[in-house]
């Protein structure tokens, strides 16, 4: 090397440095934006016009008018309260039973490799398959629901889980527990086994009950991991209505709607984009503020 | 020795009992979908399903009349595409996430995870506009574009999260031994992170397996998946459940049997950063 080279290189080494990552960045940030948020600016764009698909050429700019009328929709509101009902319901009774599924998973018992295998065959299966199948268990006739319960002696006539407006909420319910609540056990399976042994050793010589114990420093040492869970599940729950749109279509009339059901419904079978879009939009806003609250309010408590 | 047999006979009660109890919850439904669609269509209605008799009828129909195979073709390709184009974008984006400190890296990490919540019925409609407007619809193109929406994400941060667990100094070596950057990442670190480049692929390919509502709106009458299959069966044999559950169970297995493969991997991969952080 030539001492006339050597200030060269040590000048142009920091430029390809800073170039290089956003050289290795760009092709998957230039087709996010492209598929994720070009798309996304447009469903906004979308939801201010009046905008009936096979009507093409009448996209009249009506500003808030989709809005508005989504406020003064009943529809609207009956899906709201579902969509609540159906998350502060699901979302605990998955993180509850996950708990419970994960402080098992982490006692020793010979055939534990295999449970662990087994529990999270739901979290596997397509959401098709799975609404296929709890329609086949809730079937009025036939489903092995109203069979069990029929010899057990809790209902006396068989009942029609989906298609009765009392019921078919709870059904979904049941249904979407049973699909989410694999992945909340074995997350916190995983912030169990990351607790020191130590731990429960000294607290044992102290003379710490179990319950104690649990309360202490079990709860304590999977909060984290329950912060995080709790957080991707209710984004993914809220998200997810395939179950729901294949089970019941969202009927009995509007009995099992809930909102991102409503908005799909209003652009696939009335074609109205437009307001479909409206009802998405307003959708996912109350969701970022609700991802918003939640994470304000335990970032403080679990640091 | 008596006291160890009490301690047993307590774990049974307090630990094998609730997690068989837990366990019947989790695989009874499943299980009663493979004993119908392995009971003869004649006698479901009459007898119920049941696994003496068993015939392998509604599986033979699924393929003879309803052409599952052309749908699962079609599941196939979206799947494996979406693999492909995955991994392929999120590999260079997680070795610069994990290599390098930049201007405006945390702003970048945090917007590929913003991806993820946003709901797919804001992006569906869209999609469904531009790839009417691109003449994409019921292609395989289109559901790979669509599916990798949340393909892409998910991998950047799964990748990011098994690069950062190999060390640097390995390919700070590599470079002290003559390669470029480019060298050092194709040379060094993608054999090492392969195992995990192999779980984020089989991920993306059981999720773009499983994916419905794309499916249902870009495509559908071409391009069929097999979970869109499996929905038009309810649709057009309203009561033949043993060939519907056959359906069920075959458009679930390819998915459950490479998820039971790559479990521990997969959880080991998802948790770490929740565990961690």
């Amino acid at each position: 090397m030539t001492k006339a080279e050597a200030p060269d290189r040590l000048h142009r080494r920091p430029l390809s440095r800073i170039v290089l990552p956003y050289a290795m960045l760009s092709p998957a940030v230039l087709v996010t934006l492209a598929i994720v948020f070009f798309p996304m600016v447009q469903a906004v764009w979308m939801s201010l016009h009046d905008y009936v698909l096979f009507r093409p050429n009448a996209f009249d700019f009506v500003g808030l008018k989709n809005f508005r009328a989504a406020l003064n929709d009943e529809v609207f509101w009956i899906s709201l309260r579902h969509t609540v009902i159906w998350m502060a319901a699901t979302i605990p009774a998955q993180l509850l039973l996950g708990l419970v599924t994960a402080l098992l998973l982490n006692q020793p018992f010979p055939w534990r490799p295999l449970a662990r295998a087994l529990i999270i065959i739901p979290w596997a299966l397509p959401s098709v398959v799975i609404a296929l199948m709890w329609v086949w268990i809730y079937d009025s006739n036939y489903g092995i629901a109203n069979e069990l319960l029929l010899r057990v002696g809790l209902i006396q006539r068989a009942i029609p889980w989906l298609a009765n407006p009392d019921t078919a909420l709870a059904a979904i319910i049941l249904t979407l527990t049973w699909q989410g609540f694999p992945f909340f056990a074995v997350m916190i399976l995983a912030g169990l086994q990351s607790i020191p042994r130590s731990y429960y050793e000294a607290a044992s010589i102290d003379g710490a009950s179990p319950w104690r114990q649990f309360w202490h420093i079990t709860l304590p040492g999977v909060s984290g991991v329950i912060v995080t869970a709790v957080l991707l599940r209710t984004i993914w729950v809220a998200n997810s209505f395939d179950v729901i749109f294949v089970m019941t279509g969202g009927g009995p009339g509007y009995a099992t709607h809930t909102l991102p059901l409503y908005a799909f419904i209003k652009a696939r079978t009335n074609l109205d984009f437009g307001y479909g879009s409206a009802i998405a939009t307003l959708f996912t806003l109350m969701l970022m503020v609700i991802v918003l609250l939640y994470l304000r309010r335990t970032g403080k408590a679990v640091q | 020795m008596a006291l160890h047999k009490r301690s047993t006979l307590r774990r049974i009660l307090i630990v094998d009992l609730p997690m068989l109890v837990i366990l019947t919850f989790t695989l009874g439904p499943y299980l009663w979908m493979l004993i119908t669609s392995i009971s003869q269509e004649s006698t479901l209605f009459t007898e119920g399903p049941s696994i003496w008799n068993a015939t392998i009828e509604n599986y033979t129909r699924l393929f003879a009349t309803v052409g599952f195979a052309g749908n699962m073709l079609d599941s196939l390709i979206v799947a494996l595409g979406t693999v492909a184009v995955g991994l392929s974008l999120s590999v260079t984006a997680a070795y610069a996430f994990s290599r390098f400190n930049f201007r405006g890296k945390r702003f970048l990490m945090v917007q590929f995870l913003l991806i993820n919540m946003f709901p797919l019925v804001l992006l569906i409609l869209p999609l469904f506009v531009l790839m009417r407007v691109l003449g994409l619809l019921d292609t395989h193109i289109a559901l790979i574009i669509a599916n990798s929406t949340v393909a892409i994400p998910f991998s950047v941060w799964m990748m990011v999260s098994y690069m950062n667990g190999i060390p640097r100094s390995l390919d700070e070596a590599a470079m002290t031994d003559g390669c470029t950057r480019m060298q050092a990442l194709r040379r060094v670190i993608l054999p090492l992170c392969m195992p995990g480049i192999i779980a984020t692929g089989i991920y993306i390919f059981i999720t773009s397996w499983n994916e419905y509502l794309y499916a249902l709106t870009l495509g559908g009458r071409n391009v069929r998946t097999i979970t869109v299959a499996v929905q038009t069966l309810i649709g057009e044999y309203e009561v033949q459940w043993g060939l519907l559950t056959a359906g069920g169970i075959v458009g679930a297995l390819p998915a459950t049997v490479l998820f039971l493969l790559v479990q521990k991997r997969l959880i080991s991969g998802l948790t770490q950063g929740a565990v961690k952080g």
